[in-house]
């Protein structure tokens, strides 16, 4: 457990000491988001039909995209054979690892969302559910992006590989965080919506460590 | 019985070159009779014409989509339990049958689409997640290739086998739900709980053909890939003897 810890502990400190790569994310999220109003045009409605999808693909997207150095860099310096060998259980470094990506790059979205939100003109009403989408799916995104990211450690052209691995899996949380949105603007009640992003994010909290474990173990052998 | 016999390369070879003949052969014969009995015997349908005919491909492949998954994921548990070599051979082998199954699947099901809903692509929730699926088959061939060593591509594209077939159904249910907040029952299902006997056997007769068409390319895929890392370990001997030989 103390293991655990020290290895959230590390990776938040890493991350805070070189603010760039967080920052770059941030900058990503907000540009890609600006680049949709370009491709669809000024209307406020028309944008407004369609800002939820938006804040929700292009924070996928951010994840995605944060993931390519979640394991990769531990294997380059060589830390990672340190992590499977570790006498802690290998499943808790990698949960571990996942808390500090989430809390690093999940995160900073989670609280910058509001802003593209505004410039993307959604409905007053959504903001609140926006937010708790956000902060149970993201975590499913994490876990699940942290097995293509083991399992893409080592490979040639990595970032490519890894979307194609990872956006399949990330397709069930995409639906039920915009159809929880959706649902609050409609003046429905978002509710079972958003009890079915958190059963999917205890779902992937038990499957996610295992598998992205196997991964890496046979990526260390 | 002790399965595990059949987990050598050279059991494996003799077993094959028994079955292989039996299998070509029942494909053949299977599909020559399904195609027969749909395009000439069979009754064109009273509400869609002669494009019912397109049934009997895009429902055997549909249905090879899913069964071929399935043998992944259990070629992949094998190869991660027991390390069998030949499970990872036979994962790698059939992937991209099971991926051309999936694309065929689509592809026929676009060409249905066409006169029946007077579009090529609608985000039906059968087609999006036949869709998904050929996209996980897609990451599972790209992961298996993407590693100089074969071994490490093989386990970890049995790791997301696994993956994907735990998570499939997830995404199923998902598609599912979605479908029916964004679409209120605005496509025209296909759904035939009863089906007529005339047409029930041809489809069948090209489903049991479309199986044993996947097992005798199976057979010759594994095969040939075994063939090809006896070769690729016969280079590397060969290349060490040369070096050991320059040596002295």
């Amino acid at each position: 457990m103390s293991a655990a810890l020290a290895l959230v502990a590390r990776d938040v400190r890493l991350a805070l000491r070189t603010p760039a790569e967080t920052l770059t994310i941030l900058a990503f999220f907000v540009i890609a988001a600006t680049l949709f109003a370009f491709g669809i045009g000024p209307e406020p409605q028309a944008l407004a039909r369609v800002a939820t999808g938006i804040v929700w693909v292009v924070a996928l997207l951010a994840c995605l995209i944060s993931l390519d150095r979640l394991f990769q860099a531990e294997a380059d310096d060589g830390s990672l054979d340190q992590l499977v060998l570790a006498p802690a259980p290998l499943e808790l470094l990698v949960l571990a690892k996942c808390l500090a990506q989430w809390l690093t790059t999940a995160l900073p979205l989670v609280v910058v969302s509001p802003l593209v939100a505004t410039m993307l003109q959604l409905s007053p009403h959504g903001y609140a559910t926006l937010l708790a989408s956000l902060l149970l799916g993201t975590p499913s995104l994490t876990l699940f992006g942290a097995v293509g990211a083991a399992l893409a450690v080592g490979a040639r052209k990595g970032g490519a590989l890894l979307a194609l691995i990872v956006l399949p899996l990330y397709v069930p949380v995409l639906i039920f965080a915009v159809a929880a949105v959706e649902a609050s603007i409609a003046g429905l009640s978002p509710r079972p919506h958003l009890f079915l992003l958190a059963g999917l994010a205890v779902f992937a909290l038990t499957l996610a460590p295992f598998a992205a474990s196997a991964a890496l173990r046979q990526a260390s052998e | 019985m002790n399965w595990h016999r059949y987990a050598s390369p050279a059991n494996f070879k003799r077993l094959s070159d028994r079955l292989l003949p039996w299998a070509a052969g029942g494909a053949a014969l299977f599909l020559a009779a399904g195609v027969w009995s749909g395009l000439v015997v069979s009754p064109a349908d009273y509400q869609q014409g002669e494009t019912v005919r397109i049934m009997y491909v895009h429902v055997p492949a549909a249905w090879m989509s899913m069964f071929v998954y399935a043998n992944m994921a259990v070629a992949a548990a094998a190869a991660l339990v027991w390390r069998h070599p030949l499970a990872e051979v036979a994962g790698r082998a059939i992937a991209p049958v099971g991926a051309a199954f999936t694309f065929l699947c689509l592809v026929t099901g676009s060409l249905w689409g066409k006169p029946m809903w007077g579009t090529w692509w609608v985000w039906d929730a059968r087609l999006t997640s036949v869709l998904i699926l050929f996209f996980v088959y897609l990451a599972y061939m790209a992961l298996n290739a993407a590693f100089d060593e074969p071994e490490r591509g093989a386990r970890a594209s049995a790791v997301l086998a696994l993956v994907g077939a735990i998570n499939l159904p997830v995404i199923k249910f998902s598609v599912d739900w979605w479908n029916t907040l964004h679409q209120p029952a605005s496509v025209t299902r296909l759904d035939a709980p009863a089906i007529d006997p005339s047409m029930l056997a041809p489809l069948l007769a090209m489903a049991i053909g479309f199986t044993l068409f996947f097992v005798a390319v199976a057979f010759v895929r594994i095969r040939a890939e075994l063939v090809e890392r006896r070769l690729e370990a016969l280079r590397h001997a060969r290349v060490a003897g040369e070096a050991a030989a320059e040596r002295t």
